[in-house]
C-alpha cells in the first residue's frame, strides 16, 4: 500500500515537471531544469526514504551476455558510489517465458525518464502474425526517435584508424523498418519503406541541436535519393530545410553507397551524420568496427522526454553467454552517459576515466581487444583503479 | 546457276581473312540454324565484342585496354559503339538502337564509365541494357592489390548483387502530403536466381564460401523470403559452403577482419553498399573491376567514374577496366589470356615503377599500359 501512495505521488510530481516542459524538442536544453525540478519535488514528497541525492534508472539487461555486463555496471556503481537504484526488469522476445510484460518496461522507462538496455535479440523465424520485433514496439511506445552513437577511438587502443571522433544520428521510429509487408501473389513480397515529412524534420533538427550543442562543425546527410527520389528525397529535402535555420553548421549530403567507401578509406572527414533507418543501422555497424567493435562503442536513443543508453553496435553476442569473455567497455562507458544524463557529473567523470585508464595501460583487455582477460577481471581492475 | 556462283563468291568472301572476318564468331552460327553454342569454339574463331568506351577517361582506359589485349593476342575483335542519345522523331532523346543491336549479336560488352546527364529525360543507359538483356546478378571481386597498400590486408571478396528488383524497384508514392511509401520487392524467382548464380560463380572460382547477407530479423517476410531461395539452393550445392548473417553483423566484420569473408550474395540495396564498402577496402573503384550477368549476355564495366577534370590527360588509371575485361575472358573462358594479362597487370602494381597518379605513382597511362604490354608479351 505504501509503495502505491509513493508510486502515485512520485509520479504525479514527474507530470507537473513534464508539463512544465515547453516544447518536446527543447529536451536536450532544458534537461538540467527538469531533472533537478524533479528530484527536488521528489525529495518533498518523500524526504525519508528518498533522500534527495538518489536516482532510479530502469534496466533492462538484455539477451546474450547483456545480464552479465549489466552486473558489472552494478558492481562499478557501487564501488564508485554513484547514487543510482536500479529498477530491473527482464524482458525478451527469444525467451518469452521469462519476459516482463512490454507494458512494465515501457512504463518504467517513462517514469524513470532514463535506462540503460541491454540488447535484444529479434529471432529470425517467423511464423506470421505480428511483423513487429520487441525492440520496434518499445521504440515505437517511447517514441524513442533519436539514436545516437558517438564513434571515439580509445586512447591506447591500436586500431587500422585512430583518433575518430565523430557522432552517427539515425531516425529509429520509420523508414524501412516500418514492419509493414505482405504478399502481393505467392513468390512476391512488398516491403514498404515510409518516410514522412514531421519525423524527417525532428531528425534533422535533433542533429542539428546536437552539432550545436557539442560544438560541432559539420552535418552530413546520408541518404540514396538518387535512386529512392521521393522516400531519401524527402529526408534530404527536411535536412536542406533545417539547414538554412543553422547557418553556423556547414551542411553537405552524401550518397550513402558513397558514405561507406569513404567511412573505410578516409573516416576523418565526418564530423555529424543525419540518415534514415536502415542506413543507420549499416553506419552504427561500421564505425563501431573503424574503433574497435561492438564492445567498445557506447549509444543512446531519444524520445522527448526519455533517455535509453545502450551499446552503439547492437550485437547480443549470445555465443559467449556465460563464457566471461564480453567486453564491458561500450556498457560501461554508456552507463557514464547515462550518469551525465542525470547530471551525475563527477561519478560520470571518474569511472569514464578510470576505463580509459585501464584500456589504456593494456594490461587487461578482453579478447576482441586482442588480449586475453576475462570480463569480470576487467571489472575488477575498473574497481581497483578507482580513485 | 549464276545465283549459286554468287552466294559461293560470297560465302568465300566470308571466310577470307578480311575485315568482315571478325562478325565470324559463334554468332554466324546462328544465323546458319545452328545452335549457338558459348561454350565451344576453335581457337582460331576470334569472338567479337562490343565495346562502349564511355565518356571522360573512357575513349583513353579503353585504348589501353584493347592495346594489352592485343598484345596478348587474345582471340577478340571489338566492335566500338557510341551510346550518345539521339534524338527521335518525337523530339525526345534516345539511346541509339545500334547498341541493343550490337549487344544482341555479341552477348558480351564491356563499358567504359558514362556520365549520366543529370535531367535530360532520357533513359539511363545501364537501366536499359539491364532490362534488355535481364542482366540480374552484379559481380565485384574485391582483391586486395599488392603495392597498393590500403589499410585493410587480405582482402578477397566477391559481392553478388540481385540487379533488378529489391529496394531499387522504383516504385514510390506519396499517400498524403508528407508521407511517402516506397516499396521494396522481392520475389521468389529473383532469389532463386541470384542464389543459383552465386553458388555456380563459388564453383567455377573455385570458391569455398557462399553467405547470404540479409535483415530477415527486422524485414521477416521479404529478406525471409530472400534467405529461404538461398537455403533451398544450398541444400542443393553441398558442395559449397553455406553460411547467413546480418547485414549489421558484415558491416561491422568486414572494416575489422576482412579476410573472413568469401563470397556475398544479397539483395540490391544491401548489394549497392557492400560493393562499394568492399571496393573501399581495397582502394576504391578505381582498382575495382565490375560485371553484370545475365540470361541473354553479360556486361563488364569499370564502375568508377569519369573524371572529367584528367580527362584527355593522359593520367587516366586503366585497371578497373582491364581487371574488368579480365573478368569478362574467364566468363567466355579464355582463362589462359584472362590469368596472364592479370599477372601482368598485378606484377606491374606491385614494381611500383610505373603507377598513374591515383595510385600514388607520376606516370602517365600509356606508360602503364606499354609496361603491361611488355610483361604479358614476355609472359
Amino acid at each position: 500500500m505504501a509503495t502505491t501512495l509513493r508510486t502515485l505521488c512520485f509520479g504525479l510530481a514527474k507530470n507537473i515537471a513534464s508539463n512544465s516542459s515547453k516544447t518536446p524538442l527543447a529536451c536536450l536544453g532544458t534537461r538540467c531544469f527538469h531533472q533537478d525540478h524533479r528530484s527536488h519535488q521528489a525529495a518533498v514528497a518523500e524526504p525519508v526514504s528518498r533522500p534527495s541525492g538518489r536516482h532510479t534508472a530502469t534496466l533492462v539487461p538484455g539477451d546474450g551476455v547483456g545480464p552479465e555486463l549489466m552486473g558489472g555496471v552494478r558492481e562499478v556503481f557501487k564501488a564508485a558510489g554513484a547514487p543510482v537504484d536500479f529498477e530491473e526488469m527482464f524482458i525478451s522476445e527469444v525467451s518469452p517465458n521469462q519476459s516482463a510484460d512490454l507494458n512494465t518496461v515501457v512504463e518504467s522507462f517513462r517514469r524513470n525518464r532514463v535506462g540503460l538496455k541491454g540488447i535484444l535479440t529479434t529471432p529470425t523465424t517467423f511464423k506470421g502474425g505480428v511483423l513487429q520485433t520487441l525492440n520496434m514496439k518499445i521504440r515505437r511506445e517511447l517514441d524513442l526517435f533519436a539514436n545516437v552513437v558517438c564513434v571515439r577511438s580509445l586512447p591506447g587502443f591500436q586500431t587500422r584508424h585512430n583518433n575518430l571522433d565523430f557522432i552517427i544520428i539515425r531516425e529509429q521510429t520509420e523508414g524501412e523498418y516500418s514492419a509493414l509487408e505482405h504478399e502481393s501473389v505467392p513468390g512476391v513480397i512488398e516491403c514498404l519503406k515510409i518516410v514522412t515529412e514531421e519525423n524527417s524534420m525532428r531528425i534533422a533538427k535533433f542533429a542539428f541541436d546536437y552539432a550545436m550543442r557539442h560544438n560541432r562543425k559539420k552535418v552530413t546527410a546520408v541518404h540514396k535519393a538518387n535512386i529512392m527520389k521521393l522516400g531519401d528525397g524527402l529526408f534530404m529535402r527536411c535536412c536542406e530545410e533545417v539547414s538554412k535555420l543553422y547557418p553556423k553548421i556547414e551542411f553537405e549530403t552524401m550518397i550513402i553507397d558513397n558514405c561507406c567507401m569513404q567511412l573505410v578509406s578516409n573516416p576523418y572527414q565526418f564530423d555529424v551524420m543525419v540518415m534514415p533507418n536502415l542506413y543507420g543501422n549499416i553506419v552504427d555497424n561500421l564505425a563501431a568496427g573503424l574503433v574497435g567493435g561492438a564492445g567498445v562503442v557506447p549509444g543512446e536513443s531519444y524520445s522527448a522526454s526519455v533517455a535509453v543508453f545502450e551499446q552503439g553496435a547492437r550485437h547480443a553476442f549470445a555465443e559467449a553467454v556465460g563464457k566471461d569473455i564480453a567486453n564491458p567497455t561500450a556498457t560501461l562507458l554508456s552507463s557514464c552517459n547515462m550518469l551525465r544524463h542525470m547530471h551525475l557529473e563527477h561519478h560520470a567523470r571518474v569511472i569514464e576515466d578510470t576505463v580509459l585508464k585501464v584500456v589504456k595501460g593494456g594490461k587487461i583487455r578482453t579478447k576482441d581487444m586482442g588480449g586475453y582477460s576475462s570480463t569480470s577481471a576487467f571489472i575488477a581492475e575498473v574497481i581497483h583503479c578507482l580513485p | 546457276m549464276a545465283g549459286k556462283t554468287m552466294l559461293l563468291n560470297l560465302f568465300k568472301s566470308l571466310n577470307k581473312p578480311t575485315s568482315l572476318s571478325k562478325y565470324a564468331g559463334p554468332c554466324v552460327a546462328q544465323f546458319q540454324n545452328q545452335p549457338c553454342t558459348n561454350r565451344r569454339r576453335y581457337s582460331s574463331q576470334n569472338r567479337l565484342v562490343t565495346m562502349i568506351p564511355g565518356d571522360g577517361i573512357g575513349p583513353e582506359i579503353s585504348v589501353a585496354v584493347k592495346q594489352i589485349f592485343s598484345a596478348a593476342g587474345v582471340p577478340i575483335d571489338w566492335e566500338d559503339v557510341d551510346v550518345t542519345p539521339v534524338k527521335g522523331p518525337d523530339g525526345l532523346f534516345r539511346l541509339p538502337p545500334k547498341i541493343f543491336e550490337s549487344m544482341a549479336r555479341t552477348k558480351v560488352g564491356l563499358k567504359g564509365p558514362l556520365a549520366t546527364p543529370i535531367g535530360k529525360g532520357h533513359q539511363s543507359l545501364n537501366l536499359a541494357l539491364r532490362k534488355a538483356f535481364s542482366l540480374y546478378a552484379n559481380v565485384r571481386p574485391c582483391k586486395s592489390i599488392e603495392g597498393y597498400e590500403t589499410p585493410y590486408k587480405n582482402v578477397d571478396i566477391v559481392t553478388i548483387r540481385e540487379n533488378t528488383e529489391g529496394e531499387y524497384s522504383g516504385i514510390e508514392h506519396v499517400i498524403v502530403d508528407g508521407v511517402v511509401q516506397s516499396i521494396k520487392l522481392i520475389t521468389e524467382n529473383a532469389s532463386m536466381r541470384v542464389a543459383e548464380y552465386a553458388f555456380k560463380y563459388a564453383r567455377d572460382n573455385r570458391r569455398s564460401t557462399v553467405t547470404a547477407v540479409h535483415k530477415a530479423n527486422i524485414m521477416r517476410m521479404s529478406d525471409g523470403l530472400f534467405l529461404k531461395c538461398c537455403r533451398e539452393v544450398a541444400a542443393k550445392n553441398k558442395d559449397i559452403k553455406f553460411s547467413e548473417m546480418y547485414l549489421d553483423t558484415v558491416c561491422l566484420n568486414l572494416v575489422q577482419d576482412p579476410g573472413s569473408f568469401d563470397v556475398l550474395v544479397m539483395p540490391n540495396l544491401y548489394g549497392d553498399i557492400l560493393s562499394d564498402l568492399c571496393a573501399g577496402l581495397i582502394g576504391g573503384l578505381g582498382v575495382t573491376p565490375s560485371g553484370n550477368i545475365g540470361e541473354e549476355g553479360a556486361l563488364f564495366e569499370s564502375v568508377h567514374g569519369t573524371a572529367p577534370d584528367i580527362a584527355g590527360e593522359n593520367k587516366a588509371n586503366p585497371t578497373a577496366l582491364l581487371l574488368s575485361a579480365v573478368m569478362m575472358l574467364r566468363y567466355m573462358e579464355l582463362t589462359s589470356y584472362a590469368d596472364r594479362i592479370e599477372d601482368a597487370a598485378f606484377s606491374v602494381i606491385r614494381e611500383g615503377q610505373h603507377l598513374t597518379g591515383d595510385l600514388g605513382g607520376n606516370s602517365t597511362c600509356s606508360a602503364f599500359t606499354d609496361e603491361i604490354c611488355r610483361k604479358v608479351q614476355a609472359s
